[in-house]
C-alpha cells in the first residue's frame, strides 16, 4: 500500500514528461488527466494513513540511516490532501484559463506558451508531494530547490517585463535562501552522521554548531516563506503572475517551505525551542499580520491586495509557534494551538486559491485590476465576487469558516497560556482583514459604469467558488481534518520515535 | 435521527435554501422568485407552529452536529426560542410580502431577495442557538448577510452606512468572541441554560467574570444599539424600507437584545449577575439610552430618522427589564421583545408607504396626509399609541409589567425613566399625528404612483394594516393563552423556579 506514496510523486512526474514530449494540442488532456490521477492518489494516501496510521516506505529497500525513505504521518498527508484537493482545482481552473482553443492558434497570445505550463505545473506537484512524504533533510533540500526553480519558471508564462523581474527577484531570493538551507544541513550531517530528520532530532544537543545550522535553515526558510520582514519578493512575485499560477503560488509554494520549518523546528531542534525563541518568532508574525494587513489596504490593485494578504497570513500561521511553545512554567506543548495554526493553513489555501482564481476571472473580464473598475462587478459576475467574498469571510476567520475554527483554538490557546497580547493581534487582524476585503466588496455593490464587462468561462468562475465554498465548509465540519492533525502533532516525541524505528503500519 | 432532530435545521433550510435559490434566478423571473419567497415563508412559518405545538406537548427538540470535539454545532428549541421564531417567522411572511410590492421594478431583486432569506436564516439560527458558540456564528452571519441590505442601494450615504455597520459590528464581534472562548476556557461549556452555568465561579474568578460580561457586553450592545454603541443604527436607515422594517423589528437589533437576555438570564443568571454587581450598571445604561434615544428622536425630521432614534430607545426596554431582577420585569422585556416588533415593523412599514406614494420623507411634510392615507395613517397612528404605551395597546402591557417588576424590586428610579420616556415619546409622536389628521395639506401631493383602487399598492398596504392589527390583538388578548404574554409568563415562570 505504500507504494501509492511513490505514485504521488511519480505520476505527476510522468505526468511532466508525457505533456513535454507530446504534441502540445493535447498537453491539456492529458495533463489535465495526469493532474486528476495526483490528486486521487493523494487522496487514497491521506485516507489510508487517515484510517491506519503513520505509513513508511524504504526506497530501493534501504531504510534510514544509510537509505533514503519515504514517511508519511498524519501531518504530511494532511499537506498531502491539502495540496490534491486546491491543486486539482486549480488545474481545472488552468483548462479554461489558459483555453485550448488559444493554444492551437499560434497568433502572438498574452501567455508565450500555454503548452509549457502542463510540463512545469506538474512537476512542481510531484516536488511539493516529495516534500510532504520525506524525512530526509537532503532529499527535503532537492525537494525544495525544485519546488523553487519550476515555480519561478510557472511565472514566465507570463509574458510582460513586469512578470521577469519580479521572477528574477524571486529566483534570486529563493536561491540564496536554499543555499542557508544547504549549509545548515551540511553542519548537521557534520556533526550528527546522518540526514533523517527523527535520528537527528533524538540526539541533538544544543552547542554552537547545532545552534548556527538552526539559524541558517530558519532565516533561510524565513526568505522562503516569506515571513516579515523578508517578504520583499512576495507581492510582486504574487501579483504579476498569470492568475492560476498566482494561486498556486499563494496557496501552495509558500507552505511547503512553511511545512518544512515547522517539521524543523519541532522535531529536529524541539529541545532547542525557548519561550524567548516563540516571542521572537511571535513579533515577527505580528509584523506581518500588522504590516501586511496595512500593505494590503493601501493597495489600489487586486493582485496585489491580495499578495499583501497573503503576508499578513502566514503571519497568522507563524503565531502557532508562540503559542505552541510551552510558556509561563508550562511544560506541556499546546495542541490545540498547533491544530489551529494548520488548520488556519488548510483554510488559507483553499481560501486565497479561491480569491486569486476569483481575480483571474475579474481581470478577464475588466481588463484591468484596479479596484476602482470593478463597479458593478456584483451584478457582472456575481459567481466570482461572492467567491471572492466567501474566501474573505475564511480569511477575515468569521464563523462560519475554517479561518474561525483557527482562530478560535488560536485565541483559546493565547487565553489559556497567558499570552493575551496574542489574542489581542489575531483578533485585530481579523478587523484588519474585514477592512481590506470589504474595500473591493464596497466597488463591487455600486452602479456599474463604463467600461462594459466581458463574459469569461463559467468554469474558471466555479471552480474559485467550489474553493471559497471548501473554505466555509471546512468550518462546520472540522473533526476529521483534526483527527489527522493529531496524529501529526510532532511533541509526542517518544511515540514518534518508536513508530518510526519499531513497529510501522505498511 | 427523527423529527425532533431535523426539524430545527429544516427550519433553517427553509429560509437557506430558498435564498440559495434565488441568487440563481434571474431579474425578470419576477413570478418564479415571488412564489419562492412566498413558499419558503409560509414553510417557515407552518414549521414554526408545528415546533410550537410540540414544545407545548413536551417534544424537546434539538440538533448537535460536532465540528470538533468539545466544540459543537447545538440548536435547541426551548420557550425563549419560540417567542423569537414565531415573531421573525411571521414578521418574515409579512416583510416578504412588502418588499415584493416595493421593490417592484427596481433592479437587483434576485440579490436582494437572496440576502434577505439569508438574513432570516440568520435570526432564526440565534434563535434556535442552545450554545453562545451557535449563537455566535449566526450573530456573524447575519452581520454579513445584511451588508449588502444596507448598501443595496449602492448610493454614497449607503455605502458609508454600510462601512460604519461593518465597523461597529465587527469590532463589537471581535470582542464578543473573546468573551465566548475566555468563557469556554473558565468553565469548559457554553450551553444557556436556566440558573446559568456560573454559580461554582462567582467567588474564584469575580473580577474575570466581570471582564467576560463587559466584552459580551460590548459585542451584544452594538447590535442592541445601546448608547453609546448605536451610532450605526441611525444611519443605516437609508437602506430601503423593507430592510429597514426588518432591521428594527426584528432581525439585527432584535438579535442583539436577544442575546442580551440569553446571556443574562441562561449565561450568568439573575442571582450571579446581580452578586457581581453587573446589574445595576446595565440597568443604567439601557435607563440612559431610553431618554437619550427619545430626546434625539424628538429633534429628528426626517421620519425614518425619528424612528430609528425611537427604537434605540424602545430596545432599551428589553435590556432595562432584562437587568431587573424578578419574575415581573422580566415578562415585561420578554413580552417587549415581540411587542416592539410588532409596533415598529407597522411605523417603518407605513414610513416606507408615505415615501413610495407621495415622496414624504419628512415630518414637516406629512401635513393632512391622513386624508390622502387613510389606511396607512391608521395603522401608523396604531402603532405610535402603541408606542407610547396607551392601553389597550400591546406597548402599554410591556411598560406596565417593567413597571411592576421595578417596583416589586424596589427599585422606584426606574418607573420614573418610564413616565419620562413615556412623555417623551408622546412629545415626538403625537404631532405627527396630530398634523397627519388635523391640519390641511400644503399643496397637491407629489403623486409616485398610477391612479390605484386603494390609497397606495396593495402589497404595501396589507402588511401595514395586518401589523398594525396584530400588535393591537397582542395588547387586547393578552390574557389569551397563546398570546406573547402568555408565554413570556412561561418563561419567566421557569426562570425564576426554584428561586
Amino acid at each position: 500500500m505504500s507504494d501509492l506514496v511513490v505514485w504521488s510523486i511519480c505520476l505527476p512526474l510522468l505526468g511532466a514528461a508525457a505533456t513535454f514530449v507530446g504534441p502540445g494540442r493535447l498537453a491539456p488532456a492529458v495533463g489535465g488527466a495526469f493532474a486528476l490521477a495526483t490528486a486521487v492518489t493523494g487522496a487514497m494516501v491521506t485516507w489510508l494513513v487517515y484510517d491506519g496510521g503513520v505509513m513508511r516506505h524504504e526506497l530501493g529497500g534501504w531504510g534510514a540511516p544509510l537509505g533514503v525513505e519515504l514517511y508519511v504521518d498524519g501531518l504530511n498527508v494532511f499537506m498531502l490532501g491539502m495540496t490534491a484537493v486546491v491543486a486539482l482545482a486549480i488545474s481545472v481552473a488552468s483548462l479554461t484559463y489558459f483555453g485550448v482553443r488559444d493554444h492551437a492558434a499560434s497568433g502572438p497570445g498574452r501567455w508565450s506558451s500555454a503548452g509549457g505550463y502542463w510540463p512545469v505545473w506538474l512537476t512542481l506537484w510531484a516536488s511539493m508531494n516529495l516534500a510532504f512524504a520525506s524525512a530526509d533533510l537532503f532529499n527535503l533540500y532537492i525537494a525544495l530547490e525544485l519546488v523553487g526553480l519550476s515555480a519561478v519558471a510557472l511565472m514566465l508564462i507570463g509574458r510582460d517585463t513586469q512578470v521577469l523581474t519580479a521572477a528574477m527577484r524571486y529566483l534570486l531570493a529563493s536561491l540564496m535562501a536554499s543555499l542557508g538551507y544547504l549549509l545548515g544541513v551540511a553542519m548537521l550531517y557534520a556533526r550528527y552522521g546522518t540526514l533523517d530528520l527523527y535520528l537527528i532530532g533524538a540526539q541533538l544537543t544544543g552547542e554552537p554548531a547545532t545552534w548556527m545550522a538552526m539559524a541558517l535553515m530558519s532565516v533561510g526558510l524565513f526568505v522562503k516563506t516569506a515571513l516579515f520582514p523578508l517578504h520583499f519578493w512576495l507581492p510582486p512575485a504574487h501579483s504579476s503572475a498569470p492568475g492560476p499560477v498566482s494561486a498556486i503560488l499563494s496557496a501552495l509554494v509558500v507552505k511547503v517551505s512553511f511545512y518544512l520549518l515547522l517539521r524543523l523546528w519541532f522535531v529536529v531542534f524541539a529541545d532547542l525551542l525557548s519561550p524567548t525563541f516563540g516571542q521572537v518568532v511571535g513579533v515577527l508574525a505580528a509584523g506581518a499580520i500588522v504590516g501586511g494587513s496595512v500593505q494590503a489596504i493601501l493597495q489600489r490593485r487586486l493582485k496585489l491586495l491580495i499578495a499583501y494578504s497573503t503576508v499578513a497570513q502566514l503571519g497568522y500561521m507563524f503565531l502557532l509557534v508562540p503559542l505552541t511553545i510551552p510558556y509561563g512554567g508550562s511544560e506541556a506543548w499546546h495542541g490545540g494551538a498547533w491544530s489551529g495554526g494548520m488548520y488556519h493553513m488548510l483554510s488559507h489555501a483553499l481560501a486565497k486559491s479561491a480569491m486569486f482564481l476569483a481575480a483571474a476571472a475579474v481581470l478577464l473580464s475588466v481588463g484591468s485590476d484596479r479596484i476602482r473598475h470593478f463597479r458593478g462587478m456584483a451584478h457582472e459576475l456575481p459567481v466570482a465576487t461572492f467567491a471572492f467574498a466567501l474566501a474573505g469571510v475564511s480569511l477575515m476567520g468569521l464563523p462560519p469558516s475554517g479561518g474561525f475554527v483557527a482562530k478560535w483554538f488560536l485565541v483559546s490557546a493565547a487565553i489559556e497560556t497567558g499570552q493575551w497580547w496574542w489574542a489581542v493581534v489575531i483578533l485585530g487582524g481579523g478587523l484588519l482583514t474585514a477592512a481590506y476585503i470589504f474595500m473591493v466588496i464596497r466597488y463591487a455593490f455600486l452602479p456599474p459604469s463604463p467600461p462594459a464587462f466581458k463574459p469569461v468561462p463559467k468554469l474558471l468562475q466555479a471552480t474559485a467558488m467550489v474553493l471559497a465554498l471548501l473554505a466555509v465548509l471546512i468550518g462546520l465540519r472540522a473533526v476529521e481534518p483534526f483527527a489527522l492533525l493529531e496524529m501529526g502533532t510532532p511533541f509526542v516525541e517518544a511515540a514518534h520515535v518508536g513508530t518510526h524505528q519499531g513497529e510501522v503500519a505498511e | 435521527m427523527n423529527w425532533a432532530y431535523w426539524l430545527p435545521l429544516l427550519i433553517l433550510f427553509s429560509s437557506l435554501g430558498t435564498g440559495i435559490a434565488i441568487f440563481f434566478l434571474d431579474e425578470d423571473q419576477v413570478l418564479v422568485r415571488t412564489v419562492l419567497n412566498l413558499a419558503g415563508a409560509v414553510v417557515k412559518l407552518l414549521l414554526t407552529v408545528l415546533v410550537f405545538v410540540g414544545m407545548l406537548t413536551g417534544v424537546a427538540y434539538e440538533t448537535r452536529l460536532p465540528i470538533v470535539p468539545g466544540f459543537e454545532l447545538l440548536l435547541r428549541v426551548d420557550a425563549i426560542s419560540i417567542l423569537f421564531m414565531s415573531l421573525s417567522a411571521v414578521l418574515w411572511l409579512v416583510t416578504t410580502v412588502y418588499a415584493v410590492g416595493y421593490l417592484e421594478g427596481s433592479p437587483y431583486r434576485s440579490r436582494f431577495f437572496g440576502f434577505f432569506s439569508l438574513c432570516v436564516t440568520a435570526t432564526m439560527g440565534i434563535a434556535l442557538a442552545g450554545n453562545l458558540l451557535t449563537f455566535f456564528i449566526f450573530y456573524e452571519m447575519l452581520t454579513l448577510a445584511t451588508y449588502p441590505l444596507v448598501v443595496h442601494r449602492g448610493t454614497r450615504s449607503a455605502l458609508l452606512a454600510g462601512r460604519n455597520y461593518l465597523f461597529y459590528t465587527l469590532t463589537g464581534g471581535a470582542l464578543f468572541l473573546a468573551g465566548i472562548i475566555w468563557l469556554k476556557l473558565l468553565t469548559g461549556e457554553t450551553d444557556f441554560a436556566v440558573g446559568g452555568i456560573l454559580s461554582d465561579f462567582v467567588d474564584s474568578h469575580a473580577w474575570s467574570l466581570r471582564v467576560m460580561f463587559v466584552l459580551m457586553m460590548a459585542g451584544l450592545g452594538v447590535k442592541a444599539a445601546l448608547v453609546p454603541l448605536h451610532g450605526w443604527l441611525p444611519q443605516a436607515m437609508v437602506a430601503p424600507a423593507p430592510v429597514s422594517a426588518l432591521l428594527h423589528a426584528v432581525a439585527v437589533v432584535k438579535a442583539g437584545a436577544y442575546g442580551i437576555v440569553r446571556v443574562v438570564y441562561e449565561i450568568f443568571s439573575t442571582p450571579v449577575a446581580y452578586e457581581l454587581g453587573l446589574l445595576g450598571p446595565l440597568a443604567v445604561l439601557a435607563s440612559v439610552t431610553i431618554v437619550y434615544g427619545s430626546v434625539r428622536a424628538l429633534m429628528q425630521d426626517d421620519l425614518k430618522r425619528r424612528l430609528a432614534f425611537s427604537t434605540v430607545s424602545q430596545l432599551a426596554y428589553i435590556t432595562l427589564g432584562t437587568a431587573i431582577v424578578g419574575p415581573l420585569a422580566s415578562v415585561g422585556a420578554l413580552v417587549h421583545l415581540v411587542h416592539q416588533g410588532l409596533m415598529k415593523i407597522t411605523l417603518f412599514f407605513c414610513a416606507g408607504n408615505f415615501a413610495e406614494t407621495l415622496h414624504v420623507h419628512k415630518v414637516s411634510e406629512m401635513h393632512g396626509i391622513g386624508r390622502r392615507m387613510p389606511w396607512t395613517m391608521a395603522a401608523f397612528t396604531v402603532g405610535a399609541l402603541g408606542m407610547i404605551g396607551l392601553p389597550p395597546m400591546a406597548g402599554f402591557v410591556s411598560k406596565w409589567y417593567l413597571g411592576l417588576g421595578a417596583l416589586a424590586a424596589e427599585q422606584g428610579w426606574v418607573v420614573g425613566v418610564l413616565i419620562v420616556s413615556s412623555l417623551l415619546n408622546a412629545m415626538y409622536f403625537l404631532p405627527i399625528v396630530h398634523v397627519a389628521w388635523f391640519r390641511s395639506p400644503a399643496g397637491p401631493w407629489d403623486e409616485r404612483m398610477p391612479e390605484a383602487r386603494w390609497e397606495t399598492r396593495m402589497m404595501l398596504l396589507a402588511p401595514a394594516v395586518t401589523t398594525a392589527l396584530l400588535s393591537v390583538a397582542a395588547g387586547v388578548f393578552a390574557a389569551s393563552p397563546i398570546s406573547p404574554l402568555a408565554v413570556a409568563e412561561i418563561i419567566a415562570g421557569r426562570l425564576y423556579e426554584g428561586l
